[in-house]
């Protein structure tokens, strides 16, 4: 039999359509909640950022400090033994000048996101944050960092009671 | 392993546009039909039908493959949807294969549909919440971070400059004009015009990404006496494989895609290939960035770690080249209706070794060739090998 190559036409809708309001849209206002549960290891991990500290698990077997902390190690599949306090400096792995917002906005000043190997986490065991304080050119893989805290009585147990990375 | 033979016998795609009048619906029937017609079968003579679709959010509707599945044909039918992000449009393939392969059924049709353009404003809105909800998401986390932050990452492992990954976008997009579905192909595109482009997110350029897009595509898979009885040219199903890398994504080698790797092992074993580079003559990695073809190139075996830019400069991954890379325009010339797009990959790879790719058609016959998509949170990657 013979074979054909086929591709249907699709219309494209112009964006002077959507200009126009040409197109249906539609906006529901949801009422989502979501009860998170932490789970034990990441509970204590958030605790511990309330106290200004940041900690991880061990892993005996592979001998791997993990952070953020898990109660099993994916590479072992086996329980973590211990906790492990690790520091709040570290050494930027990765990193980006991000010029739009999730809604592609343009910023004028970018964010700075990171991912940071942390002192007393296994190499390769990084984590992302951002950076704050430092000039956008000078950002380089490599360079040294140190959590900036807030204040104690502004913490609330979250990622962000570390407002940012700044470079040492 | 006992499994039989499996080959595609048909397919059939839509336009892909910056945004279809078409519903989701709509696009699935039009890329199923036409892969009917293509191979001269109709529905009834189609035993199970897969669907693949990227997440439910940009559609604002949940479940999104049973409510297109009417379009998919899949009414009465044995029906699944394998989910795993962007890779599930090479995803839902393989287990078209598996449907297949293991006798259960004697024909499968596969169809990929994406509509990313309802969302408002942006489909990153979509995205958020792929990240961890208590380490991550608070930190009000862009989709376009972990992509740049692991181009940097590879950029600086290897000293690969803006230069040589631009090289890619206008390779797919030049290619792409002369592929009657694609949304962006340009002929006349430069290095510069990508690095004048504006900046995103550093080192991601506008023209780095491939844009949202709506479209759908449709392959007919067949156990082998069916196939040979539809067609005298049928294209096997050689081999497939996919596999997963840890979701803790900071703690992956960022700059290597171990998850292509895994996959393609597995894949490369089934079909018998010891030898990528000279057993495989065509590759279609999944690029929705200019930087992952390179990344993704490297981690099916084509080239070495960090020799993918250089093949690219050398014009090794030119339509006219030793190894043709993604010679449709791939998503960056074609479009990126993120599982349709990965399905469109297949689709090539059957009309070019038929020799039925028009104005795309690499020259001096293939043999065969390589498929590969990838998603999640970046951590899974799904390969085809198509061979005839």
């Amino acid at each position: 039999m013979r074979m054909k190559h086929l591709v249907y036409p699709t219309q494209g809708l112009h964006e002077d359509d959507f200009k126009q309001g040409k197109v249906l849209t539609e906006t529901w206002h949801v009422k989502a909640e979501y009860a998170w549960d932490t789970g034990v290891a990441i509970g204590r991990y958030l605790a511990e950022l309330k106290n200004g500290r940041l900690v991880g698990r061990k892993c005996l077997k592979c001998n791997r400090v993990l952070v953020p902390p898990r109660m099993f190690c994916e590479l072992c599949f086996r329980p973590t033994d211990e906790w492990a306090p690790v520091q709040d400096t570290g050494t930027i792995k990765t990193f980006s000048l991000c010029y739009v917002r999730w809604d592609m906005v343009r910023l004028k000043e970018p964010e700075i996101p990171i991912v940071l190997d942390l002192d007393g986490a296994s190499r390769g065991i990084g984590i992302m944050h951002k950076l704050g304080e430092a000039d956008p050119k000078s950002v380089r893989i490599g360079m040294r960092v140190q959590a900036v805290w807030k204040p104690a009585d502004e913490r609330e147990g979250s990622i962000n009671d570390i407002r940012y990375f700044k470079p040492i | 392993m006992g499994m039989r033979r499996v080959a595609v016998v048909g397919a059939g795609m839509t336009r892909f546009v910056r945004r279809s009048l078409e519903t989701g619906r709509e696009l699935c029937w039009e890329a199923a039909s036409k892969a009917l017609e293509s191979c001269e079968l109709t529905i009834d003579q189609i035993d199970a039908v897969v669907a693949g679709t990227a997440p439910d959010a940009f559609d604002g509707v949940h479940m999104k493959s049973e409510w297109f599945s009417d379009g998919a044909g899949a009414w009465g039918k044995p029906f699944m949807r394998g989910y795993v992000g962007g890779g599930t449009g090479v995803f839902a393939p393989a287990q078209g294969w598996y449907h297949v392969a293991s006798g259960l059924f004697d024909t499968c049709l596969v169809v990929c549909e994406e509509k990313m353009s309802p969302t408002q404003p942006h489909p990153q809105a979509a995205f958020n919440s792929i990240f961890d909800n208590f380490t991550e998401r608070a930190l009000g986390p862009n989709l376009l971070w972990i992509f740049a932050l692991e181009m940097n990452a590879y950029m600086t492992r290897y000293g690969i400059k803006k230069e040589d990954i631009a090289q890619v976008a206008v390779k797919n997009k030049r290619n792409a004009a002369d592929h009657p579905a694609s949304l962006l192909g340009d002929r006349n595109i430069t290095v510069q015009d990508i690095l004048n482009s504006e900046v995103m997110a550093w080192p991601v350029q506008r023209l780095d990404v491939s844009p949202i897009t709506d479209g759908a595509v449709a392959v007919v898979l067949a156990a082998e006496p069916v196939a040979r009885r539809l067609t005298n040219k049928p294209v096997w199903v050689e081999g497939v494989g996919w596999a997963l890398d840890t979701s803790y994504w900071t703690n992956r080698d960022l700059a290597y895609p171990t998850y292509v790797e895994e996959a393609a092992r597995m894949a490369y074993k089934m079909a018998g290939i010891t030898e990528p580079r000279k057993q495989i003559n065509i590759a279609e990695p999944y690029d929705p960035f200019d930087y992952k073809e390179l990344h993704h190139l490297e981690g099916l075996m084509l080239f070495p770690k960090g020799g993918a830019p250089q093949a690219t400069s050398d014009g090794i991954t030119q339509r006219t080249g030793d190894l043709p890379v993604c010679p449709s325009g791939g998503l960056l010339g074609v479009g990126n209706p993120i599982a349709a797009a990965g399905l469109m990959k297949i689709a090539e790879l059957f009309w070019q070794l038929r020799g039925e790719a028009g104005a795309r058609q690499v020259p001096g016959d293939p043999r065969r060739g390589v498929a590969q998509a990838w998603g999640d949170l970046m951590q899974v990657g799904t390969v085809v090998v198509m061979g005839k």
